[in-house]
């Protein structure tokens, strides 16, 4: 284990981008599953087959294909951005679809009765949408969200093999210097299952407060 | 489709107006974007009729087939053996024998939170330093299906759980041995409730063979890379194989979701909770 600790700082500075990328791609991918999920369930036919198109194309290509494509493929339309901006951007897009799919089962699982009252309150689709239906699916779907971002985390890694120097990608490069493959890599494995650990139980306290009791 | 139905009442001719122009708006709004991103390509001369010609010529669709028929073959054979790896680890993990839960479970939980990039790395650059170097295709199969088996066992898990409990009790009440009632009643049952569970975790498995891409096994997203920088088409490659991953995928998806669909008609023992929550979903509609 002496090589984790004499390389220590490559290991945390690895740690610090995982999480980093985590953290901003998690909420990107939240924020754009949620609408993606809101259109799907729109009484627009033409924005449900933008959530449905969206959703197909991102769930069926490998991550790896749309991380090579946008950070390969898009500096040649003139579209540049730097590297761990369009890893960050690639893996949001990508999980957000993920996310709208469970949303959406959220949202099939509130109880017929909160829409009509609020239709019968006079609310618009939006409002019931955005004041009565969300707030109950989401919290309904506190697990699953949860285990989209364990897998997440663990797709972080994929911006490794576009060269965004994360933990795996710090990992790889320690073995090449010193050549002992298994402490490096337990080191960087024991690295992630922390952070799904920790995932893990902060999704299990949050679905504590939040769930709903019925 | 059936909550959609819930969230807005059956719209009178305002609402139907609303949502019209709302449509014409979504649809301009795709089309300007569209617009935008065409604009893009052709300033760029990304667009030119000579930069997407190759891509209708047979010699290079019959590499990118050959490409796609090596990623197909690596998809199969992780599957096998994960769906193999899996179905021991799931009977490891609801043992009696406590030493052989307990590592069924270690197992799982290690294997289900290390990416695979990982094991694709230890595989690719620890193994050769302990004299052990495989063929490029079992070093990209290996970890996968180590990694899969672990989500498999997962899925067969709840398969088994989610069975009736009777159906245990009724073999073993006829005779047959734990061994015999696991093999003959359960499984089989359990499996066939599992299919499109299990097709569309294929689908990720498939999905997740673009890690040939960095073992250099020449499989879709590999020979795409060797192509690319080969004619100098990077966009319009990607394009192409991201297409063709989306095609072959979503085929894939749509037989699980049928498969799915017609489940729901089967009536057999305790439904799984997915058809019960459905179920209940689309009464809740018909109300």
């Amino acid at each position: 284990m002496d090589v984790v600790l004499r390389h220590l700082s490559a290991f945390t500075d690895g740690i610090t981008t995982t999480l980093e990328l985590t953290a901003l791609s998690f909420a990107g991918a939240l924020l754009i599953g949620v609408v993606v999920a809101a259109l799907r369930v729109s009484p627009v036919a033409a924005l449900r087959g933008v959530g449905t198109v969206y959703v197909e194309t991102f769930q069926n290509t490998p991550l790896l294909v749309l991380l090579v494509l946008f950070v390969f493929g898009l500096p040649e339309v003139g579209v540049i951005f730097p590297l761990f901006t369009t890893a960050v951007i690639v893996i949001a897009l990508y999980e957000a679809a993920y996310i709208a799919e469970a949303v959406r089962s959220g949202i099939n699982t509130v109880s017929i009765g909160q829409a009509e009252a609020a239709r019968a309150l006079g609310l618009t689709f939006g409002q019931s949408l955005r004041l009565v239906i969300l707030p109950q699916a989401l919290r309904g779907v506190v697990q699953p969200i949860g285990n989209i971002f364990i897998a997440l985390t663990m797709n972080t890694s994929l911006a490794a093999a576009v060269g965004v120097v994360e933990l795996t990608s710090a990992a790889n490069r320690v073995n090449l210097l010193e050549a002992q493959p298994i402490p490096v890599f337990v080191g960087a494995g024991l690295g992630y299952m922390v952070i799904c650990a920790v995932a893990g139980l902060l999704t299990g306290v949050i679905e504590r407060k939040v769930a709903i009791v019925r | 489709m059936s909550a959609s139905r819930v969230l807005f009442d059956e719209p009178g001719p305002i609402a139907r107006r609303r949502m019209r122009i709302a449509g014409i708006v979504a649809i301009v709004a795709v089309a300007a974007l569209s617009a935008l991103a065409v604009r893009r390509f052709a300033d760029h001369g990304q667009l030119d009729a000579d930069k997407w010609r190759p891509y209708t010529t047979w010699p290079m669709w019959r590499y990118l087939l050959e490409g796609l028929w090596a990623t197909i073959r690596a998809a199969i054979v992780a599957t096998a053996l994960s769906m193999a790896g899996g179905i021991v680890l799931a009977l490891g993990r609801l043992s009696r024998r406590r030493a052989l839960r307990w590592s069924a479970t270690g197992y799982i939980e290690v294997m289900r939170t290390v990416p695979v990039l990982l094991l694709v790395y230890l595989v690719l650059f620890g193994l050769p330093h302990y004299g052990v170097d495989l063929p490029l295709f079992w070093k990209l199969v290996l970890p996968l299906s180590v990694s899969a088996s672990a989500v498999f066992a997962e899925i067969f898990r709840a398969g088994i759980l989610s069975l009736d409990r009777g159906q245990r009790e009724a073999g073993l009440a006829v005779g047959l041995t734990d061994t015999q009632t696991m093999r003959l009643i359960v499984l089989p049952q359990a499996v066939r409730r599992l299919l499109p569970s299990l097709v569309s975790q294929s689908v990720g498995l498939l999905k997740d063979t673009s890690l040939g891409f960095i073992v250099s096994y020449s499989e879709l997203l590999y020979s795409g890379r060797v192509l690319a920088s080969y004619n100098r088409l990077l966009i319009q490659t990607y394009i192409i194989i991201a297409l063709v991953y989306i095609v072959l995928n979503a085929s894939l998806s749509k037989l699980a979701r049928t498969l799915e669909a017609r489940q729901g008609f089967r009536p057999t023992g305790r439904r799984s909770v997915r058809t019960l929550l459905r179920a209940r979903a689309g009464a809740d509609a018909r109300l």
